[in-house]
């Protein structure tokens, strides 16, 4: 063994353990966590860097120690001494090719903290398996050979680094041996990676001149190095801030997992909180549906908590009997995170079939899963030099910035404020793969900014095989006019025609659809967006859609006609007379309005707002129903 | 059973985190994977998983059953506590013996790694095609075993249980995809970030049972083949000069009893068996006799569907 044997922390270690097990067990528990990724080739020494920091912290044993010496002698790279990259590459295939293909996580520990490192493959084509390793790390460590100085591939994995987003980056010049340790040469890198780093917003990194070969600076500071002043590797990894404990200053949010319901007296919701602090009386929101309750308790096993901080897995209880279910967030009910359906993002490809634009994926990001669609690439990505490239698709290892739509609202954070609800994986719906992980930027504040991609059956191919041309039939009136009897009449002759139809109507909808809105002004217009876009939907599929709602506002009916293609909204006013639909008030509707006992009645409290130009006006004081339909009919099919 | 409450600012400690992650992961899988089974080997990595289940689906019993692969072989202390974990728990228990393994009469002492082949590989997969579990957990440890080091968290398994290692899904974040075609599964190893000694602290903290054997007794015991073996039941077959003589005895880690090695040892309590193990010079896996036959002896195991 030629390795420089070093003073470490873990002999002091081994002192307390035999001194005093019951004090190093009260050490060993109060230590923090830090999860780091080391960056690099094969022949920056990234892997026997790790394998010097499990020799120096004491985690490897004797027995495989000696499986170490003899795998160096068979097929090691550095002759009769120990080759420390043997501990870690861990797949046969990757002994075999001396290279490191997939992402190895090893486990150490010293005095102050217990390590995870993500050794994690340097060469392009591995570009996935990187940001794979980078994606949980709250450090990278970029290892770059000091006979070589900045190369491309430093350039591409602290590009990677810094767009998963890492924040606390080391520059480990290593092999400081091979050139004499020289202090010139060092600072020259140093200078050289500044600037580079500047370009990419990197503004702040921790250089330090070490050798993994020799161990200097890894756990002790070297004599070779007098004139570096800084800390060791070992001692920065120890003291650099956590992640988590920034998470926990953020407002609070938590990712419905499971909802907890072992009998009808128990209802709680099971969940990772992603960021912030909860106590019970808080006031919280649970997203998509904006619905609010407060805190009633934090459950656990060992009784309820005070508390409970970012990076805790808890059970919440609400004071109210509010719907919140799996893919749900809750949040704080001040400071709630956003909701959106329509984004800028980031994503990296990592499947060898290409991106295909307008394809359905599934994405799932925090518990949520839902239907994305991504559109073509505004450009991709040259890893290794940044630049902007023109692009159709992404393909395996490709990073690109692209717009993406859900087919839904989901509520959401930027990525560099969460990486929980901000993160996302596209899965393949035919093979389940997982095909590309993304970052969101931001929310696209206007639909139209979005153009979903043409379908290889179309609307038309679906309209030709019912021999039909589609059309929404929107019936609008007062209550009682008699929208639904003359919408059902209309729809069964059109039956009888062999015409495909689906009549909607404003009580159907009410029971399902839109079973949550009321009859204020904001939830009527809703209403209608949702009965147009239902209606639109169906016109796709090539049916004729009968619609048949009091739909007051002009606004809402115009909103309705622009979603349709030119010529297929045909809007009908049952004209009736207030004082005629009062008289009748087939359900007593009327009545109760007069009488206060019902609010914001159309033609009572709230007002109706009649058509200018419908295509087609039915006087009820001169038409019975049947004959309002059969002319509906002769205008319709001529 | 208490986790101390951090303030505010206060940082999380690992085994915080640690538990937090894999409480995270149980619950995943059964929002997830339309029918869940949790296997339970009866050693301390399954007693602390057991417990992780039982914490992250409180006041609800852990919603899935625990599947103990026998093989006829283990210590008898196991099947004691595995019976007793169960009725606590109350989590339905299953006992899955390979019929074709019992008929043939496989044994330790006759059939080599015929006998692990057969009753725990092909167990295994037997069994979860009997009651059609599409995600099983197992408590295997990146830290125990350099193929495991690289293994994902939610690890695919075609329809034939096997495992490519060079086709695995990318695992980021904390997201994990569990989607998979009919008659695919998945393998879900929720304690993989802990290493043993976190899995030691953890049972002294949580005052979690473990069975007897991981501490010294006299028990009886004879030297075979660089193993100390002890002689558990009257179906031990002794060399002709095997005598077993009593010994102060301890297991790091437990199997089928003919094939386990045990340490010689004093420490009676937890603090004494970690601080034994951390200034131990022999890593866990040495006891067990499957590990040495090569040095990627696990990686093709697990590839052919051991867990």
């Amino acid at each position: 063994m030629s390795v420089t044997t070093t003073q470490t922390s873990s002999y002091q270690t081994d002192a307390l353990i035999a001194a005093d097990i019951d004090a190093y067990l009260l050490q060993h528990q109060h230590k923090s966590l830090l999860r780091f990724i080391t960056c690099g080739s094969v022949d920056d020494g990234k892997s026997t860097l790790i394998g010097r920091l499990l020799y120096d912290s004491k985690m490897i044993f004797e027995d495989q120690l000696a499986a170490l010496e003899a795998d160096s002698k068979r097929v090691g790279t550095q002759g009769q001494n120990i080759d420390f990259a043997l501990l870690v590459d861990g797949l046969a295939a990757e002994r075999e090719q001396g290279i490191t293909i997939d992402v190895a996580y090893r486990f150490f520990a010293t005095e102050k903290r217990k390590f995870i490192v993500a050794d994690t493959p340097g060469h392009e084509q591995y570009t996935r398996n990187m940001v794979t390793g980078a994606s949980t790390a709250d450090l990278a460590v970029i290892l770059i050979d000091a006979r070589k100085g900045v190369l491309t591939q430093t350039r591409r994995h602290s590009y990677l680094a810094h767009l998963i987003g890492i924040r606390h980056i080391v520059l480990a010049v290593n092999k400081m041996d091979l050139i004499g340790y020289d202090q010139e040469k060092y600072n020259a890198i140093v200078a050289d990676y500044t600037k580079f780093a500047a370009s990419i917003g990197i503004n702040a990194f921790t250089p330090l001149p070490i050798s993994g070969f020799m161990g200097d600076n890894i756990t002790s500071r070297s004599a070779n190095t007098p004139w570096y002043g800084g800390p060791t590797l070992m001692e920065h990894l120890e003291t650099v801030e956590l992640d988590v404990t920034a998470d926990q200053q953020k407002p609070f949010r938590m990712p419905v997992q499971w909802v907890n319901r072992p009998n009808l007296d128990f209802r709680g919701f099971s969940g990772l909180i992603s960021s912030g602090t909860v106590r019970p009386g808080d006031p919280i929101r649970v997203l998509p549906s904006g619905k609010t309750s407060t805190i009633a308790r934090i459950v656990t096993i060992g009784g309820d908590l005070e508390q409970a901080v970012a990076g805790q897995s808890v059970t919440l209880c609400f004071a109210d009997e509010i719907d919140c279910s799996r893919g749900d967030v809750i949040c704080i009910a001040d400071a709630p995170a956003e909701v959106a359906d329509q984004f800028e993002t980031v994503i990296v490809w990592m499947a060898d079939d290409s991106l295909i634009p307008g394809r359905p994926y599934w994405l799932k990001l925090g518990t949520q899963t839902v239907t994305a669609t991504v559109q073509a690439p505004k450009y991709q990505v040259n890893i290794n030099t940044m630049e902007h490239m023109a692009a159709k698709t992404l393909e395996l290892n490709a990073i690109g910035v692209a717009n993406l739509a859900t087919d839904r609202p989901i509520p959401f954070e930027p990525y560099a404020t969460s990486h929980t609800l901000g993160g996302f994986i596209l899965i393949d719906k035919i093979t389940n793969a997982t095909v590309a992980a993304g970052m969101l930027h931001f929310a696209l504040r206007r639909s139209q900014n979005v153009h979903w991609q043409a379908l290889d059956v179309s609307r038309e191919t679906h309209a030709v095989l019912k021999n039909q041309k589609p059309a929404v039939l929107w019936f609008t009136g007062l209550s009682g006019a008699g929208k639904s009897t003359i919408a059902n009449l209309v729809e069964k002759k059109l039956v009888r025609m062999n015409r495909h139809t689906f009549l909607l109507d404003g009580d159907n909808v009410r029971h399902g659809l839109n079973k949550d809105l009321g009859f204020t002004d904001a939830d009527r217009i809703e209403n209608i967006r949702r009965v147009g876009e239902v209606a639109k939907l169906m016109t796709d599929a090539g049916l004729i859609v009968i619609t048949a709602f009091i739909s007051p506002f002009r606004a809402e009916r115009q909103m309705v006609r622009e979603m349709m293609a030119p010529g297929e909204f045909i809007e009908i006013h049952i004209d009736t007379p207030l004082a005629d639909a009062e008289a009748r008030d087939v359900k007593g509707l009327y009545k109760k309005a007069r009488s206060g006992a019902l609010k914001n009645f159309t033609g009572i409290d709230s007002p109706y707002e009649p058509p200018h130009t419908p295509e087609i006006r039915i006087d009820t004081a001169k038409l019975t129903p049947g004959q309002a339909a059969d002319l509906i009919i002769e205008r319709l099919i001529p | 059973m208490t986790t101390p409450t951090p303030s505010p600012t206060s940082q999380l400690t690992h085994l915080q985190r640690l538990e937090s992650e894999s409480i995270h992961i149980m619950r995943e899988v059964v929002a997830e994977a339309e029918k869940p089974v949790m296997l339970y080997s009866v050693g301390k990595d399954s007693a602390v998983m057991l417990h992780l289940a039982r914490k992250a689906f409180y006041p609800s019993p852990p919603p899935f059953p625990l599947l103990h692969v026998d093989t006829t072989w283990k210590f008898k202390a196991m099947y004691e506590l595995r019976d007793r974990m169960a009725r606590e728990s109350g989590m339905e228990l299953l006992v899955y013996q390979n019929p074709e393994a019992a008929a043939r009469g496989i044994n330790p002492f006759d059939h080599g790694g015929l006998h692990t082949d057969m009753w725990k590989t092909e167990g295994l997969k037997q069994a979860l095609d009997k009651y059609g579990f599409d995600a099983a957990f197992g408590g295997a440890r990146r830290d125990e075993e350099k193929s495991r080091a690289k293994e994902r968290i939610f690890s695919f398994r075609s329809a034939n249980h096997r495992w490519d290692p060079k086709n695995q899904r990318p695992e980021l974040w904390n997201l994990y995809n569990a989607r998979k075609a009919k008659g695919e599964s998945i393998r879900v190893f929720p304690i993989s970030n802990w290493t043993e000694l976190d899995i030691w602290q953890y049972i002294h903290l949580e005052n979690i049972p473990i069975v007897p054997l991981y501490f010294a007794a006299k028990r009886p015991v004879v030297q075979r083949d660089g193993l100390t073996i002890m002689v558990d039941d009257e179906r031990f077959r002794l060399r002709p000069g095997e005598v077993p003589e009593m010994k102060s005895v301890r297991f790091r880690t437990l199997g089928c009893y003919p094939l386990t090695g045990a340490v010689e040892s004093e420490a009676t309590t937890l603090p004494q068996v970690i601080q034994e193990m951390l200034l131990t010079t022999t890593s866990e896996r040495q006891g067990r006799a499957i590990d040495h036959d090569q040095a990627a002896s696990m990686e093709k195991k697990k590839q052919e569907g051991y867990f």
